[in-house]
């Protein structure tokens, strides 16, 4: 089993955003960045379908200089080696998963697997968009995985439950958290992580299809009422929530 | 050019899913904007009856795509109907919902298309016949406004963001399109659909939300915001804290990695109120914090808050709704 596990570096879920005066997208200098916790789900189902079926795990990311350092925590991780494709552009969409599509195929993977989304842009998108690039079925926002040797069974969440879906390998499936507990890296993991290959890429000049034109902070709830009296401030907040935020 | 302006609708068991009343409004406001004529499209099976419910939306033209290989949701075959239904039409926008399978399908949708996509949005404008769309990132802590150039302007829809309002009605003609999936190679296909808890409404598409935390001690202790949440016609989610405990099943929760919630109300229950669980919740109309810590960062973004022992403020809260509603 050949597996490719694409992964993006994001800033970590703590992060306080600052917008710099006018700008399009935060200011990184105070930014503490992680492999994307979604990723995470994908690198370690990958290594437990690895110990079960054999195989290698190839890391795939596009992003600047700093991004090698994702790609180095998923091999501390257990993967294999990795794909490193250059670009300083900051990317969504379409071109990002043109530029991965590209690096994937030549690479002819069984089975690719990705987080459902990245916690930066949270757009949902570039998995589905590999598989109908590279012409492969896809299932996506997964939390239970089965592969044999050539096809799979994994369940997706949906609204008020999951599908349970069938497919044939090669696919592209984009985890959800259930999936696994993902694995701490090892001291071990990561001293061998430096030494394993990662190849180097310049990303092709795919021009991107969106533009920003402005960020924000989201508007500031109006402020609240806090009641210290417990039990007794019951009946006053049920009355509130019915005759002033109109609520129930 | 084009004279259409689209919109997606969903099919889940052979009914119209109700995102899809989002999906016709914006659809139908961009048209009038824009001078265009608004059309839905559905794909499924055996359904095509109710379809001209849309002319109460002021919708007066829907294509059905109804034949037995769609009577499970595919990515493949669905992306090859609309596919289909896009190179005939050519409609100048198209409206999804960002709902599982709006999520699922949409950029499948726009690879094929070679068109871009914008997701999960909560505004949008038109400018010099552009979408101008905002759309949450960060987990809700920015937002940005982006369009794009693609001639085919696709947008994804928040669930619960853009209210479905009905219009001067027109009578709607349902076309059947003779798009045949047996055509389309499908890999992957549904075996089974396992519902959640019977009946339950899902909690990106609740109007009320009764969360509890680790301040309920126990998975037994969720009893106590079952009632509450009868009490106010509410379903039980959860912060991560609890759903990693095993206590509530990972579907109920709420916040960066769990769901994004927009209920009318929201009641926090022993839950501190961590940015991560903020990032679900705190676009929610109106939020209600139980904790008994004054200092927990979810009395920070709720509209009432109560300071005190959550196992008698709940009983007590269940009582007094089941007094005021009824
Ligand atoms: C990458 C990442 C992603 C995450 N994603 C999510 C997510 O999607 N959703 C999420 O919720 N969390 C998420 N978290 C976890 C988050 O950081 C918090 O750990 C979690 O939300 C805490 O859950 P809690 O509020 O239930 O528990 P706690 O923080 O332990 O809070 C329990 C609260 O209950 C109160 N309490 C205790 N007893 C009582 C009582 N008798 N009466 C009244 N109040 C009482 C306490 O004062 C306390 O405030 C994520 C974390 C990371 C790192």
């Amino acid at each position: 089993m050949k597996t490719v596990v694409c992964v993006k570096q994001v800033p970590d879920s703590e992060t306080k955003v600052v917008i710099p005066e006018g700008g399009l997208w935060i200011d990184d200098s105070n930014v503490n960045y992680v492999l994307n916790p979604y990723d995470e789900y994908a690198v370690e189902e990958a290594l437990r379908i690895q110990e079960k079926l054999g195989g290698e795990i190839i890391i795939v990311s596009a992003g600047p200089g700093r991004a090698a350092t994702a790609i180095r925590n998923a091999l501390a991780m257990g993967a294999n080696s990795g794909v490193h494709i250059k670009d300083d552009n900051l990317r969504m969409g379409l071109s990002v998963a043109k530029i991965l599509a590209e690096a994937i195929k030549p690479l002819e993977p069984d089975l690719i697997l990705l987080g459902k989304q990245a916690i930066d842009d949270d757009n949902l998108q570039v998995g589905p968009m590999i598989a109908e690039l590279l012409n492969l079925p896809s299932v996506s926002v997964v939390s239970k995985l089965e592969i044999t040797e050539n096809g799979g069974t994994a369940e997706r969440d949906i609204e008020g439950g999951k599908e349970v879906m069938e497919f044939s390998l090669p696919a592209v499936i984009t985890a959800q958290k259930g999936l696994n507990e993902p694995r701490y890296a090892s001291l071990k993991g990561i001293m061998m992580a430096k030494k394993k290959p990662m190849v180097e890429k310049q990303a092709s000049d795919i021009p991107g299809g969106i533009t920003i034109t402005k960020m924000e902070y989201p508007p500031k709830r109006q402020e609240g009422k806090t009641f210290k009296n417990g039990v007794e401030a019951v009946p006053e907040v049920v009355r509130l929530l019915r005759e002033e935020a109109k609520a129930i | 050019m084009s004279d259409y302006a689209a919109f997606f609708i969903e099919i889940r068991d052979g009914k119209i899913r109700n995102v899809s009343y989002e999906t016709a409004t914006v659809a139908r406001n961009l048209a009038k904007e824009s001078g265009l004529i608004p059309i839905g499209i559905a794909v499924g099976s055996g359904f095509s009856t109710d379809l001209d419910i849309f002319g109460k939306y002021g919708i007066p033209e829907v294509v059905a795509v109804d034949h037995a290989g769609f009577s499970d949701y595919s990515p493949e075959a669905y992306t090859a109907a609309v596919v289909d239904f896009i190179k005939k039409y050519n409609p100048s926008f198209f409206i999804m919902s960002a709902s599982a399978m709006g999520k699922d399908l949409s950029p499948r949708i726009a690879a094929r298309l070679d068109t871009e996509l914008i997701s999960d949005i909560i505004d949008i404008k038109l400018v010099d016949g552009k979408i101008e769309a905002v759309k949450p990132v960060f987990a809700g802590k920015a937002r940005i406004t982006i369009s794009t150039n693609s001639p085919i302007q696709f947008v994804t829809l928040r669930p619960k963001v853009f209210l479905p309002s009905e219009d001067s009605a027109t009578s709607c003609t349902v076309t059947a399109s003779d798009f045949d999936p047996s055509s389309v190679e499908v890999r992957a296909r549904i075996k089974e659909v396992i519902k959640g808890t019977s009946g339950k409404v899902d909690l990106t598409e609740a109007d009320i939300i009764v969360s509890g935390g680790r301040g309920l001690q126990d998975t037994k202790n969720f009893d106590i915001l079952e009632k509450l949440a009868e009490a106010v016609g509410g379903v039980v989610g959860a912060s991560r804290a609890v759903v990693d405990a095993g206590w509530r099943p990972h579907a109920d929760q709420v916040g960066q990695t769990g769901k994004t919630v927009t209920p009318g109300l929201y009641i926090a229950i022993g839950i501190s109120g961590a940015i991560q669980h903020l990032a679900g919740m705190s676009s929610s109309k109106c939020i209600v914090a139980v904790n008994k810590d004054p200092d927990a960062p979810i009395f920070t973004i709720a509209d009432y808050g109560i300071v005190g022992d959550l196992f008698e403020i709940v009983p007590a809260l269940t009582e007094e709704f089941n007094k005021v509603i009824r």
